[in-house]
């Protein structure tokens, strides 16, 4: 009885000291105030399905992410560090044992389900069981993530035991992954697709009402376990694919944030429009957009022609004028550019293709195209998604670049689902616009991108290519930092420059714009995070 | 000795075509103006490699949205391409996707709108249904719907477009076959032996040639319009191919207000387009009216 009150005083006491820091962290230094209805618009159709397991796209975080719980969350006062902090768990983030092989997770008492049910460790089994080690039939888009785990355990109703193949730094924040929902395990028991079509969490939100595609509304969570939030009585996401729509919204007051992101110009004109009333917040985005070429196809089997292709790319330059009109800017490898593990400039400049002297390269671009024996007057294929930013902007940009070099593509734009299927199922293209976005930066995690084909299904360009997978587990399994960016570099170079197996083209840039009287939210570097909406409230009067 | 004279005088006057166009032009000055509009435009995209002053492809970054200017007469795009190059290369689009679209469309409608007239009873009246149905459908709802399945890409966008217009054109092209139909040469010819394809083909279709030739018309500006509005929505020609409706997405709308040549200029070239097209239309439709024609 004791142990129970004690957990509890702790419980509101953490909660408290948690709340107290999101607030004392907002920028302005203001007090959080209570009340409201806060819309934001939603820059995506609907999604899918309404199932995070099985999803990776942004267009089911957005609306459907302050319904529910995390074990853990990426810091909202710092969303930008590698903090993670507790959501559902008690306390701090668990220190490993058992040399780094076990964690052992106590959990929140008292926390319920929307419906009343109580949440318990065997949700959370049952939840990362679906994730980790999803029963056939069921798709699990961040199975790989977890490839350490061997098994999730509950001694007990409020402790989660997860026992590690090997000790690896990406297992907390993979665990972090805001897509790591906790469902209900009744509700999974009965049928395990039923999170797809139904939202059930313990969240911050209670859900009121879901029209797919069009808006999704709720209510403040009354029994919310983070006492003292959330601030916001109501929340309403509107669907809005559309940009010049989003950018109307938003000046017309419709909406007070979107989350994704805007070009700089539409910034700019966001800024002009509504002065201070309009807060603007940029940082460097841990997504990139990559150039696919389909080794099954000839002739982009043959490393001379991929070279061919990266060495045409002027990617400094590239980076200048496209982050004048397209939400890319920075110049990176595989690795998200404010990382630790990423490379430097001067490191960079040693592959093809990011070399100081562009006209040098592409002159060797040009000499191994006709070593390769490449027909010029052929056409081939760019396929590209039709979304204009960053995709088709910078989809023409690669065909100007690898006209200059005397290659000839047509882009063949198709809608998400449909571009997907060329991807995955057809393989009807030579090349591809492609994108690795992640979550959390976990680049030992979001480099698995670069696997060959038929171990991560997610590598599009169907190569098959077994040292550079010994080249990543090597780095994988390295405890030391500076051992591991050596590693790194070893596997970077062998993707980018001596098999050329993908190319990536420039990194993202995240701006976002929304009303300043929207508080208490901080840009982080990927539109997946800082999406509970647990910790930001409005005031009225920065509208006065 | 004035037998001869007045044999003379009696004769019609053969008149040359130049002569024809130049009656034409005085008694349709408005026809006239969109020939001329519609021979220019015709003329710049045969001659687009000749006339336009850069590369429509290239990007010139230093000049992104680029004023225009004495270098770039309607200024650039956001990719720093030059605009008035792209409208002529664009028109090569506008004029090849309307022109083919349109003479595929009503053809077919004219041979089968014939045909229909011609066999009546049950395969007119289950033919009439069909055309009905497709009729039902407003015009780019359908070309939508077409280019859905189909998918984007020149080819695609010209069956998106001509599928549309097979119906229209068969159905007014019906009307006037109606009253062929009932006309003794085509008993005679009937009686003859010629084939039901023969009948149609050499002796039906010469005889609706004029309400054939208004719809191709009419058609073409259509085409043009419809072609630019499934670029605009994404579902036409993709880039980096120079076309006017593409022209208008994308960088026109993002940055309208602070380069509004950008979408100004591609918009004016659409106008001017389907106005040449419906105008001269018309005035092809007057001139081939006999009522109007006495009048």
């Amino acid at each position: 009885m004791l142990g129970l009150r004690a957990l509890t005083a702790a419980t509101v006491g953490a909660a408290a000291v948690l709340a107290a820091g999101f607030a004392a962290a907002d920028g302005h230094g203001d007090k959080p105030k209570y009340g409201g209805h806060f819309t934001y618009v939603i820059p995506s159709k609907a999604p899918p399905s309404l199932d995070a397991h099985r999803e990776t796209t942004y267009g089911v975080i957005h609306p459907v992410r302050p319904y529910y719980s995390t074990l853990l969350r990426v810091n909202p006062a710092d969303p930008s560090s590698d903090v993670y902090v507790c959501d559902l768990c008690l306390g701090d983030v668990p220190e490993p044992t058992n040399g780094g092989k076990t964690y052992t997770f106590k959990l929140k008492s008292g926390v319920k389900f929307h419906d009343g049910t109580p949440l318990t460790s065997a949700d959370v089994k049952a939840s990362f069981d679906k994730i980790i080690f999803p029963p056939e039939g069921v798709s699990s888009a961040r199975k790989s993530f977890y490839m350490m785990v061997d098994s999730v355990t509950t001694p007990d109703a409020s402790t989660v035991v997860f026992n590690l193949k090997y000790a690896s730094s990406a297992f907390i924040p993979a665990l972090a992954a805001p897509y790591n929902f906790i469902y209900s395990k009744a509700k999974l028991d009965a049928d395990i697709h039923w999170y797809e079509k139904n939202i059930l969490g313990s969240g911050p939100f209670i859900l009121d009402e879901y029209q797919s595609g069009a808006q999704i509304t709720g209510t403040k969570n009354p029994n919310y376990y983070l006492k003292g939030l959330p601030y916001l009585d109501r929340i309403t996401g509107v669907f809005a694919n559309k940009e010049s729509i989003q950018v109307q919204a938003l000046r017309g007051n419709r909406a007070s944030a979107q989350f994704r992101g805007f070009p700089p110009k539409t910034r700019d004109d966001l800024v002009r429009a509504l002065g201070d009333k309009a807060t603007v917040q940029e940082t460097d985005w841990n997504c990139v957009l990559l150039a696919t070429p389909n080794h099954s196809r000839k002739p982009f089997d043959d490393v001379r022609v991929r070279r061919a292709l990266t060495l045409a790319l002027d990617r400094w330059g590239g980076s200048e004028y496209l982050s004048k009109i397209a939400i890319v800017k920075t110049v990176g490898g595989i690795v998200y550019p404010k990382s630790k593990l990423a490379a430097t400039k001067e490191e960079l400049m040693q592959l093809d293709g990011y070399k100081a002297d562009l006209e040098a390269s592409r002159a060797r671009a040009r000499e191994l195209l006709k070593e390769a024996g490449i027909d010029l007057s052929k056409t081939y294929i760019l396929n590209n998604r039709a979304v204009d930013q960053p995709y088709k902007v910078v989809g023409v940009w690669l065909l100007d670049q690898w006209r200059q070099i005397g290659l000839n593509f047509e882009q063949q734009v198709k809608p998400t689902g449909p571009f997907y299927a060329s991807l995955r199922e057809k393989g009807d293209f030579d090349v591809s616009i492609d994108f690795n976005c992640q979550s959390i930066v976990n680049p030992p995690i979001d480099t698995s991108k670069y696997l060959s084909s038929d171990i991560n299904p997610a590598n599009y360009s169907r190569v098959v290519d077994r040292k550079m997978d010994e080249l990543y587990n090597d780095m994988l399994l390295e405890a030391d930092p500076a051992k591991q960016r050596v590693k790194m570099r070893t596997y970077e170079k062998y993707v980018l420059h001596d098999q050329v197996t993908q190319m990536i083209t420039l990194w993202w840039f995240r701006t976002t714009v929304h009303r300043s009287h929207f508080k208490g939210w901080k840009i982080s570097p990927s539109h997946y995070l800082g999406q509970a909406l647990d910790t930001v409230w409005l005031d009225p009067d920065a509208d006065k | 000795m004035n037998v001869a004279a007045t044999t003379v005088d009696a004769a019609p006057t053969e008149k040359t075509l130049l002569q024809k166009i130049g009656r034409m032009a005085r008694r349709q000055p408005l026809g006239a103006v969109s020939g001329i509009m519609i021979l220019i435009m015709v003329l710049v995209a045969l001659l687009a490699d000749i006339v336009a002053p850069h590369d429509p492809l290239k990007m010139n970054f230093i000049d992104q949205l680029a004023a225009p200017s004495a270098t770039y007469l309607l200024g650039t795009d956001e990719l720093g391409r030059d605009i008035l190059s792209r409208i002529i290369y664009g028109s090569r689009t506008a004029l090849f996707i309307g022109f083919v679209s349109a003479f595929i469309g009503a053809t077919l409608g004219l041979v089968l709108g014939v045909t229909s007239a011609y066999l009546g009873g049950w395969f007119d009246l289950i033919f009439q249904r069909i055309v009905d149905i497709f009729m039902a459908f407003p015009l780019i709802i359908m070309a939508l719907a077409i280019v859905s399945v189909f998918g984007s890409g020149v080819g695609n966008v010209i069956i998106a477009i001509t599928i549309p217009f097979i119906p229209k054109c068969a159905r007014v092209v019906r009307s006037s076959a109606l009253a062929l139909r009932e006309i003794p040469y085509i008993d005679a010819a009937r009686a003859c032996g010629y084939s039901h394809v023969r009948i149609v083909l050499v002796h039906m279709v010469p005889n609706v040639m004029a309400p054939y030739l208004i719809m191709v018309t009419s058609f073409v500006g259509q085409a043009i319009l419809l072609e630019a509005s499934l670029s605009y929505l994404g579902l036409g020609v993709q880039e980096p191919t120079a076309a006017w409706g593409l022209m208008l997405r994308g960088g026109a709308e993002q940055f309208f207000e602070s380069a509004p040549w950008v979408a100004i200029f591609p918009g004016l070239a659409i106008t001017l387009a389907v106005f040449a097209f419906n105008l001269f239309g018309d005035s092809l439709r007057d001139a081939l009216d006999p009522k109007l024609r006495s009048s």
